[in-house]
């Protein structure tokens, strides 16, 4: 398939840096740095995998390997850490480099691939596979699929037919296994047959307020939207005191601020004014929009009584 | 009997690698793909047993040779097709279908003709095995 770009296979040399710019993987990383906030050691460890596949992609040229390298990666991270993003990206570099066909990526959980009876996990399990052949099967919260307290799981059916694709069609797909470090630890403990067939560990730390922050803006200034300068230090403020509460899910809970917020400028625009308002009002959010969430009063109502 | 049926019914048996190739272009299409086998070739036996439900939304044709590989497995010595539906307004049906399997032995046709009122003759075809 990538035999073309450098015209036979004669050659006994390759350009290294000349195949990272054809394959277009430079741009995908300089997207990476450009539009991920922080996350340094994940895209440290995808410039490494992106540097290892075209090294092994320039030995296969030169007749060096045969086999194709074990792809399957697991990431592990809290909620919120830019998992599913990262996927995405990580499914283009692999198409770049031509190690899956299509480079699309299937988001699943264990609700689209385990069964409800007898015989329903097999083809369920069978047909989300399918649908991911030459691209990324992305499963998303992984140890849901073993439930070692009920052995009459179907998860475990879901288990091994996963376990024999990722086998046995290397070339047709790569599977990331995605959830929390600790559970993910736990699982891949109770099923040797997945550690033994995943070559790429990447670990997402969580964010640091300050990214928090450029988060915030950046997703704001996409939906050309904007902070005042109380809105920011307002942020600042429930960006800490967000993190203290319960069900903390990173830049998620960010979004979902945000969402609120501009729901609350809504409306206050349409209870407040009564003049014609102009693009600058329509699209700053203020202090007062974030400051009346509840989180600045100690969170949700029903949390409250947990926490303390 | 060389029993042919449907697509390239005039070229020799596609391989793999060109049946995945044909796959790849009904998927460009936006089709979806059925696979059906049967043991009755009869030109007028168009119910083909279903392996499976029928495929939607493929990306690759990988998906699609996994399934033939297992049906092939299990129904050896079968005859076996590869169907593809469009389903864009105005067509809604199948637009290309094509045999990947047939058996070692194939079953030959006879063809009986009875001589009914006013020296009508009835033509009856039956697929005759081995």
């Amino acid at each position: 398939m990538t035999e073309g770009e450098t015209g036979g296979t004669e050659s006994t040399e390759v350009d290294l840096s000349a195949d990272f710019r054809e394959s277009g993987v430079a741009e995908v990383l300089d997207q990476l740095d450009r539009e991920l906030i922080g996350l340094k050691p994940v895209k440290q460890r995808i410039r490494e995998t992106a540097a290892l596949l075209i090294v092994d992609r320039a030995r296969q040229r030169l007749g060096l390997s045969q086999t194709t390298p074990t792809l399957h990666m697991s990431f592990t991270g809290n909620p919120g850490t830019g998992k599913t993003t990262v996927a995405m990206r990580m499914a283009d570099i692999l198409y770049r480099l031509g190690y899956v066909r299509k480079g699309h990526l299937i988001s699943v959980t264990r609700d689209d691939l385990v069964g409800q009876y007898i015989g329903h996990t097999a083809p369920k399990t069978k047909e989300i596979l399918k649908k991911a052949m030459g691209g990324v099967l992305f499963i998303d919260e992984a140890y849901y699929l073993y439930r070692p307290d009920n052995e009459r799981d179907y998860g475990q059916e879901a288990i091994e037919i996963l376990l024999q694709v990722m086998e046995n069609q290397r070339d047709d797909l790569v599977v990331i296994l995605a959830g929390y470090a600790d559970r993910m630890d736990k699982f891949f403990q109770s099923n040797p047959g997945f550690r033994s067939r995943i070559a790429h560990h990447i670990d997402f730390p969580d964010y640091e307020d300050a990214e928090l922050l450029s988060i915030a803006e950046s997703m704001l200034a996409e939906q050309n939207y904007h902070f005042d300068d109380d809105a920011r230090a307002a942020m600042t403020e429930y960006i800490g005191l967000r993190r203290e509460q319960p069900h903390f899910a990173n830049a998620r809970s960010i979004r979902n601020a945000l969402d609120r917020a501009r729901m609350r400028q809504a409306n206050r625009l349409f209870s407040d004014t009564h003049a014609p308002i102009g693009v600058n009002e329509l699209s700053t959010i203020t202090g007062g929009d974030l400051r009346s969430s509840r989180v600045f009063s100690g969170g949700l109502d029903s949390e409250k009584g947990r926490t303390q | 009997m060389r029993v042919t049926q449907g697509c390239f019914s005039f070229l020799p048996d596609l391989d793999d690698a060109q049946i995945s190739a044909q796959i790849e272009y009904c998927l460009r299409n936006e089709w979806a793909i059925g696979i059906e086998y049967t043991d009755d070739p009869h030109p007028r036996n168009t119910y083909w047993e279903m392996w499976g439900n029928p495929m939607f939304d493929l990306r690759d044709a990988a998906g699609v040779m996994m399934e033939l590989k297992a049906c092939r497995d299990a129904f050896p010595d079968s005859y076996i097709r590869i169907n593809a539906f469009d389903s864009t307004r105005g067509f809604e049906t199948v637009r290309l279908s094509f045999i990947v399997n047939r058996p070692a032995v194939e079953p030959t046709f006879k063809m009986t003709r009875t001589e009914v009122r006013g020296r009508t003759v009835n033509v009856t075809m039956t697929t005759e095995y081995g």
